[in-house]
């Protein structure tokens, strides 16, 4: 069901920039952060619309946490503007801006109870207190801890805190929900539940949520647009599918699942349709890029695991890129399984198969020699 | 934000000036040739002359090093044994009790300690004939038992950061308790129980109230001495002394200082 | 059998071991500080009289008990009589509260700035604070008296300036003593501030000003009760040793300025009157016994709360 309501959301690949004639109601404007020289956030532009749930992926110390704390205005940029509905807060103290953040240790206060943590955000709002009451316990009723209520913190299970955190963000009702590693401090099996709790609860709220995490798939499961980001800038937006099945370069495609990659030189050119020959395999495709490609360029010829067959005898289709390798290692794992497979040219490339029959049609083994063989359309060009 | 820290800066710098001022003025005094403190009577060495031909200094420093020595080092011993008893020995009869007397020297005000530590000794003697006399052994007894509830702190809060595992592999691999505490613990707390010590001693060459009540006539410590000197107002070869003591305190400082900061680059190596 | 010889004579010296740690200390404390607070008690109950030592022996069997529970209440009795008691002790509560609050006053903001500063820093501006305790008490306080006097530093400057035509009068008042205590006992109140501050969480205070705290309220939300263990801890560690404390008034400290602990000292120095001394002790003791458990507890409680 959880993963009907994912197909069913808006996920499909949109164009990041199709929304620049209507206001959005986030837009960060060439927005820059400096530590003693350092370019911790670099010129980021970024629009964001009401409602949406969005991830800004990268690794550690690539910035997406400084971005945060300037939304949140924990920090103050160095140059640049946020706007929020169209009203600018760049100058706007933490405290008066109507943006919540999640924090990733949850920052609970140790010494209030849940009840008195979820309050906090209200009393210094001057709500009479009848209000904070209900309040509080319907905030608390909705996130399954209104028996906690008297709980101090620190007798609170790691999921439990998660929420009692998510609650005090969201009980001021906030234009804008920031969350810094909303799942990182959980184990596994409570971070996939919990995942589909917060896409709920975004939908319900219809609060604009903007996620900040080092995890791809958390990133992929829970946001309708990502932004990758890598030493203070984004290096591609999009939806979850263009991300995955349209890297813009060879650092995106590596942060997402397994990849390989071939390099290729370029022969002939048109417009966007390239050919390209690698691996004594010849192949024209269209390179999703807005810079200009030469003949004689080198490029990257990314692939996916799970869009490779593997065969022993040559396919005949005579539209599919294929190559040829011996079996160098192989793995089972149930539901599918992983080829290595080592071509000519002495490139191991890793192929995935899902296992659909019962093991007896187990064909391929190891040191066999087999044909590798994918569409063109599911070559990617990477240029960096 | 900006202002707030400025505004903590001029506290913190009041705070610090506030402890530094007065040290620094005994130490300009030390080299006036006035005896009067409003006077500058210009840059003279006469008052250490002084203090080095003064015989009753002299021989009340020494007693002072001599009690603060030994002292130290039993407290150091009594100290670390009650550290190791706190973090290493389970549950024992009347642990709870023995934690209390152990930090209570700690807090408790040093007139009730001397008076206390001198009403033992004077029964002591009706009762059994010893300490015969009150002098030197009597106020170094007091030291230890105020000292070691110091180096116990020391010791039981590196006791505490010392990784459990490292005594255990040892008792594994077949060491006795006694072993493993020679082998493992020893070397590892050694730091503690320098520092344990140095403060210890410290203690001892400081205290005055509890040695003027465990001492007996005749035999006074360097506080002691410096106390019924400074009693009737401000006495030029005090400032003195007290400028030698600062020199020899900093230089020690800076060696420890010194040593601590070589352990620790060696310790951060290790850890790459 | 010799194997088992020696697997005994080693689960000896275990046990032999395990012994002398927990025991030596333990007779220690029992002999040189606890024993001694029993003979205080005993002796606060006795008669003072002109012999060596001065007071009734300690144990004469030859009165009965009640007889010498009434006899020996006396010194009590005294004490509740004589108003250089009372006024010392309650001079000695007050003066030792007030400097407990300059001490929280000066001593928090700087354990602040201290726990607030880059790592590398920290450490020798901790060190820093520490420095002085390190040289001696007794000097440090008698620095102050050079300063403090009729024509000292102060008055000099004041006077040469012109703020004042004639030296005002500072050494021997209560305003010397408060100064010299503050002075003496303000790294105590730093320390275990410092302790507690550098382990506070910053995210508690962002999430507190995302939240819509002011800085000021969020130091009295967040930052003052999270440190309370601190607190309590340093604020306790200055009040125990200065109620008692006997150099500071007896070196700054003007006739008028009496606490405790001078009082304590001079009945026995100079009175000689060692029952009444041992009498004013266990009062002493009796009232700080409440701040020492206090003491204790916020330790164990914030010692649990670290590990």
């Amino acid at each position: 069901m959880d993963a009907n309501h994912k197909m069913s959301n808006t996920r499909e690949p949109q164009v990041s920039d199709s929304n620049s004639n209507v206001q959005s109601f986030i837009q960060i404007k060439a927005l820059s952060k400096e530590f003693n020289g350092f370019k911790a956030v670099d010129q980021i532009n970024l629009d964001i619309n009401k409602g949406e749930l969005f991830a800004i992926l990268g690794g550690s110390g690539c910035g997406k946490s400084t971005l945060l704390r300037m939304l949140a205005g924990l920090e103050t940029p160095s140059s640049g503007k946020i706007l929020l509905d169209g009203e600018d807060i760049t100058e706007w103290p933490a405290y008066e801006r109507p943006i919540n953040m999640m924090f990733q240790s949850y920052a609970l206060f140790p010494h209030m109870t849940v009840e008195k943590n979820v309050a906090y955000g209200l009393q210094k709002e001057k709500i009479p207190q009848s209000e904070i009451d209900q309040r509080v316990k319907n905030i608390l009723d909705l996130v399954q801890l209104g028996t906690f209520s008297k709980r101090k913190p620190d007798r609170l299970s790691g999921g439990e805190k998660q929420r009692v955190a998510l609650a005090r963000a969201l009980i001021k009702n906030p234009k804008l929900l920031l969350l810094d590693e909303p799942l990182a401090a959980l184990d596994k099996k409570l971070r996939e539940q919990t995942q589909f709790e917060l896409i709920k609860l975004q939908e319900e709220l219809g609060v604009t949520f903007i996620v900040v995490t080092h995890d791809q798939e958390e990133a992929m499961t829970l946001a309708s647009r990502i932004a990758v980001m890598k030493a203070g800038k984004f290096v591609q937006i999009g939806s979850p599918t263009e991300i995955y099945e349209y890297p813009k370069n060879r650092f995106v495609a590596d942060f997402f699942g397994a990849i390989n990659i071939f390099d290729a030189l370029v022969i002939d050119q048109d417009d966007t349709q390239i050919t390209a020959t690698f691996d004594q395999s010849e192949l024209t495709l269209k390179a999703y890029t807005d810079k200009t490609i030469n003949i004689g360029d080198k490029v990257g010829i990314a692939v996916r695991p799970e869009k490779i067959s593997i065969s022993k005898d040559l396919p005949e289709d005579s539209n599919l890129t294929t190559s040829k390798g011996i079996v160098w290692d192989l793995a089972y794992y149930g539901n599918h399984s992983i080829y290595r497979v080592k071509t000519e040219s002495g490139q191991i490339v890793q192929v995935s198969t899902q296992n659909q029959k019962r093991s007896s049609d187990h064909l391929v083994e190891w040191n066999d020699e087999v044909y590798l063989s994918w569409e063109q359309n599911s070559s990617i060009v990477l240029l960096d | 934000m900006k202002k707030r820290s400025t505004a903590m800066l001029t506290i913190f710098s009041f705070g610090f000036a506030f402890l530094y001022v007065p040290i620094f003025l005994l130490i300009v005094y030390s080299f006036n040739d006035s005896r009067l403190i409003s006077v500058w009577g210009g840059f003279s060495t006469r008052w250490y002359t002084a203090l080095f031909e003064d015989e009753q200094i002299i021989d009340a420093a020494l007693l002072s090093l001599q009690v603060a020595a030994i002292s130290a080092t039993f407290a150091t011993i009594l100290g670390t044994l009650a550290g190791l008893a706190l973090t290493r020995m389970a549950n024992f009869r009347g642990r709870l009790f023995f934690t209390g007397i152990l930090a209570a020297p700690l807090v408790m005000p040093e007139v009730i300690t001397g008076l206390s530590l001198l009403l033992l000794f004077v029964s002591l003697q009706e009762l059994i004939g010893w300490p015969g006399t009150r002098g030197a052994m009597t106020i170094t007894i007091a030291h230890i038992t105020f000292s070691m509830a110091y180096v116990a702190v020391i010791v039981q809060s590196r006791m505490l950061t010392l990784n459990r595992s490292l005594e255990e592999a040892a008792m594994d691999l077949g060491g006795r308790p006694f072993r493993v505490f020679v082998d493992i613990t020893l070397p590892i707390i050694s730091p503690a129980m320098l520092s344990g010590w140095l403060l210890a001693f410290t203690l001892s060459l400081d205290d005055l109230v509890i040695a003027s009540f465990a001492s007996g006539a005749g035999s006074n410590t360097l506080p002691m001495v410096i106390f019924s000197k400074v009693k009737l107002g401000v006495t030029p070869d005090i400032n003195a002394l007290a400028t030698l003591i600062i020199l020899v305190v900093s230089i020690g400082i800076a060696i420890a200082g010194w040593i601590m900061f070589r352990q620790n680059k060696s310790l951060s190596q290790q850890n790459t | 059998m010799a194997e088992s010889m020696t697997n005994h004579q080693q689960a000896f010296g275990d046990l032999l071991w395990r012994r002398i740690v927990i025991v030596l200390p333990y007779l220690w404390l029992i002999l040189f500080f606890l024993v001694p607070f029993a003979i205080v008690f005993k002796i606060s109950f006795s008669d003072p009289i002109v012999a060596q030592p001065p007071f009734t022996p300690l144990f004469d069997q030859s009165q009965s008990f009640l007889n010498w529970f009434q006899g020996s209440l006396n010194n009590y009795l005294f004490l509740l009589e004589d108003n250089l008691y009372w006024v010392s002790y309650l001079r000695s509560i007050k003066v030792a509260f007030i400097s407990t609050i300059c001490c929280l006053l000066l001593g928090y903001p700087m354990a602040y700035y201290i726990a607030q500063s880059a790592p590398t820093k920290r450490n020798v501006l901790l060190m820093l604070i520490i420095l002085p305790f390190w040289t001696s008490f007794l000097l440090r306080v008698y620095a102050w008296m050079g300063i403090l006097s009729t024509n000292g530093i102060i008055n000099s400057v004041f006077l040469w300036i012109g703020v004042i035509d004639e030296p005002i009068q500072m050494l021997y008042t209560n305003f010397a003593v408060y100064l010299g205590i503050v002075y003496t006992y303000l790294p105590f109140m730093i320390l275990p501030l410092y302790a507690n501050l550098e382990r506070l969480d910053l995210n508690l205070h962002d999430a507190a000003a995302d939240l819509g705290g002011k800085p000021l309220q969020v130091f009295w939300d967040i930052t003052l009760p999270v440190s309370l263990p601190g607190v309590i801890a340093g604020s306790l560690l200055v009040f125990i040793p200065a109620m008692g404390e006997f150099v500071i008034p007896a070196l700054l400290g003007g006739l008028d300025s009496l606490m405790i602990g001078r009082t304590l000292y001079d009945e026995f120095f100079v009175n000689r009157d060692w029952p009444l001394a041992s009498a004013v002790a266990s009062i002493l003791l009796l009232i700080l016994v409440l701040p020492m458990v206090l003491f204790q507890r916020n330790q164990a409680k914030s010692a649990e709360e670290t590990s």
